[in-house]
């Protein structure tokens, strides 16, 4: 595994966590989640501090982060795509748009191209049904999306 | 105490309350059949998950069948543990765990002393109705312990040797549902992990799923190459438990057969690590009283209390855990490696030959010295102090292999030099031996009076943590114990916080000592074996002449005629070492 330096302001606010939660083994989910937001995603290193910080094993640390789908060990992209899965999203076709765009970047849901460049989820519902289906890239949002459109959408982040 | 009466297969039962229908039922006979459950009395270990539902029972008055192991018993409580309903249930249950296990008994390393295989046996299983998609998982090989985790049932047993016995924590279960298994974090192999290779969790795995490198092909390899001479050494506790292996009633002593059979295997010197044991003891007791005596002529820097050091798994425990009190420790090698070191050089010597000639062969309770012969500052230009390190079990293999009629063979003694040994030695295979045979050898330096009594039985026993100070001649030496890593870690925690009192202290990662060694026979949750093995090395002491190790007569002359003098100069070079800190860093 290589070796990743985290950034020293987030690790303080990591540790700043867990002395809000008193070091307790029993808040490690909560930890665990905090530590997500803070750093996107949940690296070895990661899991190695919060092992220490609340005094408990690193295979027990990722015994539960392997056990939640919710935590993920890899880094979302610099162009994160979230693909609307809601129901008038999925009746007009969002499953194709995410076959096209796994396609296109040749990786699975939750993945992260190698280049770390896009990584690839799925949404529920986002509230804009009126658009769908929905995509959203980063900040950006596109409406009525179809599979013709996923070429262009990408080609404006390379 | 709260008493709870039940009737279980018709017979009635009185129990303490708490008591699960598992434990009272075998207070009169009855045995259920269980899996994932293991209690090892007095051991502080209990695994009881109750996923597997094999021990299940009928309760008169419930509708759904009980798991034993996990019921408590309750006033007027009626059980039947065999209906067949209970055994149909049962029968399914192991359908079912089989379903999703490769059947491959006829090449499995487990096979015959695996509980899953028997309790197919005991079920009749002969076909199994489910079919499903079988699990598959990343092997592990590590120099010590081989993980098939696709023979994994998820009892979870190991977990709670390694997590909570040993405290060394590498061990969890990960992924959920039909992925789940136990790894280690990230699924790294075992050796880049601070697993120590105690062996522990090989020693309660009801499968196959963990077991010891096998290196008796290696063995036999040396043994056929002509070119080479092969020299064995027995660890203390290996005689104590061997018999198993045949059959034989746990605590049967089988020194004598054990040196017959190497023989016939074919090893040219069948010597004995009790002799190294006895040059251990010259060692760390001349270390110990040279750090003791200055302590009391006032110097403030020495290191006390000593910790003992002939055990590998805790060698790397406090290598990984404790790494900033590294220089705590005795320096002395374990007696494996003191014996490679002299075989190598001294013995090599007395043969004409050079040390690239002879293998030496170890044949250990332990799994954790596998590692240690691996080791890089045990060897010279390459070449290992100790070729080939085999457990216990592996030497009950290799002589069904050789197809030699164990029990009836006679009794032999090993041979000259390196095979003599005092019962100071030979004690080193239990908790609280290594330092009871310390304190025969270290009594009579410091004091310059004979013990008239060897036996110290204030430093026996089987509570994890024991402690007793011991006269000498006026001056009180306090002295700790404490076997299974978890002890190990609480002691080193009150040193670490300047509370720890002791001049010495010894540690034994596996609970028992080496009795209750990783690569020793399966004890199968019978903890009985364990205290049986215990007396029976008590018993080979108290029927040996010489019972301290400076009375030797090899071992004197082995000082006089190559080392010199104990902690001397030559002696440092040979049969000292010096420790690493192994403890994972954090990037930031
Ligand atoms: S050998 Fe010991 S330390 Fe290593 S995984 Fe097994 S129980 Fe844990
Ligand atoms: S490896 Fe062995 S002891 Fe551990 S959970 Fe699997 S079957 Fe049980
Ligand atoms: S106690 Fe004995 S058998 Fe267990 S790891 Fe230590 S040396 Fe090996
Ligand atoms: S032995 Fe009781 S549930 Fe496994």
């Amino acid at each position: 595994m290589a070796n990743i330096k985290l950034p020293a302001n987030k690790v303080q606010e990591l540790k700043d966590v867990c002395e809000k939660f008193n070091h307790d083994k029993g808040e490690l989910i909560n930890v665990l989640h905090a530590a997500q937001g803070i750093f996107g995603y949940l690296p070895a290193e990661v899991q190695e501090l919060v092992a220490d910080q609340l005094n408990v094993s690193i295979a027990h640390v990722y015994g539960v982060v392997s056990f939640y789908s919710f935590f993920t060990m890899i880094p979302k992209g610099e162009h994160p795509i979230s693909i609307c899965m809601g129901t008038a999203c999925y009746v007009r076709g969002a499953e194709k748009v995410l076959d096209e765009f796994k396609r296109l970047l040749n990786v699975k849901v939750g993945e992260t191209t190698p280049d770390g460049m896009f990584s690839v989820s799925c949404l529920r519902c986002v509230g804009a049904c009126g658009l769908a289906p929905v995509v959203t890239v980063g900040e950006k949002v596109y409406g009525r999306v179809s599979p013709e459109d996923v070429k262009g959408i990408l080609a404006e982040y390379k | 105490m709260e008493i709870v009466k039940l009737t279980i297969d018709n017979k009635p039962v009185v129990v303490e309350k708490g008591t699960t229908i598992l434990e009272a039922a075998k207070t009169i006979g009855v045995n259920i059949p269980s899996l994932c459950y293991m209690k090892l009395e007095d051991m502080d270990f209990e695994n009881k998950p109750g996923g597997c539902r094999v021990c299940v029972v009928e309760v008169e008055g419930r509708r759904n069948l009980a798991p034993a192991c996990k019921s408590e018993v309750t006033e007027g409580m009626v059980v039947n543990t065999h209906s067949v309903r209970v055994v149909n249930a049962r029968r399914t249950v192991m359908e079912l765990i089989l379903s999703d296990h490769p059947a491959e008994c006829l090449t499995c390393a487990k096979s015959g002393k695996c509980d899953l295989q028997t309790l197919a046996q005991d079920l009749g299983i002969r076909e199994i109705r489910y079919e499903g998609e079988q699990s598959h998982y990343k092997g592990d090989e590590s120099p010590a312990i081989i993980r098939e985790m696709d023979k994994c049932i998820m009892c979870r047993r190991c977990e709670t040797a390694c997590n909570e016995v040993q405290t060394v924590g590498v061990l969890s279960g990960i992924n959920r549902g039909f992925e789940s298994v136990v790894a280690t974090a990230f699924e790294m192999d075992l050796d880049h992990s601070a697993c120590t290779y105690c062996g522990q969790c090989v020693a309660v795995c009801p499968t196959g799923a963990l077991t010891e490198r096998d290196s008796t092909n290696k063995v036999l390899d040396a043994l056929m190459d002509p070119s080479k001479t092969v020299v064995v050494q027995t660890a203390p506790a290996v005689r104590a438990a061997l018999g198993e292996e045949f059959g034989m009633e746990p605590g049967t002593l089988v020194t004598g057969k054990m040196a017959s059979s190497l023989r016939k295997l074919g090893f040219d010197y069948v010597f004995d690590t009790d002799f190294a044991a006895d040059l251990t003891i010259m060692e760390e007791g001349t270390e110990l009283l040279g750090r003791l005596n200055k302590f009391l002529k006032g110097d403030k820097d020495v290191k006390l209390p000593i910790l003992t050091s002939c055990c590998p798994a805790w060698v790397n425990f406090f290598e990984h855990n404790f790494p900033e009190m590294k220089e705590i420790p005795s320096t002395a090698k374990s007696p494996q490696q003191m014996f490679g070191a002299i075989a190598k050089t001294y013995f090599a010597d007395q043969l004409k030959k050079k040390r690239e000639d002879l293998v030496v062969v170890s044949v250990m309770p332990c799994l954790a010295k596998k590692y240690e012969v691996s080791r890089d500052e045990f060897k010279v230009n390459g070449d290992p102090d100790v070729n080939i390190s085999i457990s216990t079990r592996e030497l009950g293999q290799m002589i069904r292999n050789a197809n030699i009629d164990f029990a009836a063979l006679t009794d032999e003694d090993f041979d000259r030099p390196l095979g003599e040994s005092t019962g100071a030695s030979v004690i080193f295979g239990t908790t609280g031996g290594v330092i009871e045979a310390a304190v025969r050898t270290a009594y009579e330096i410091q004091t310059g009076q004979e013990l008239e009594k060897v036996d110290f039985h204030e430093l026996r026993g089987m509570e994890g943590i024991r402690e007793a100070t011991i006269d000498f001649a006026g001056l009180p030496i306090r002295i700790g114990i404490a076997h299974g890593l978890g002890n190990a870690r609480k002691l080193l925690e009150d040193i670490k916080a300047g509370k720890s009192e002791f001049h010495a202290i010894e540690i034994m990662a596996c609970p028992g000592g080496c009795i209750g060694g990783g690569g020793q026979p399966y004890h199968h949750g019978n903890v009985e074996i364990l205290k049986k093995r215990q007396q029976a090395i008590y018993a080979e002491d108290a029927g040996k002449t010489l019972r301290k190790s400076h009375d030797n007569p090899y071992i004197k002359k082995l000082y006089e005629e190559f080392l010199g003098e104990p902690c001397g100069h030559k002696s440092h070079d040979l049969l000292h070492t010096y420790y690493f800190d192994k403890k994972k860093k954090i990037e930031i």
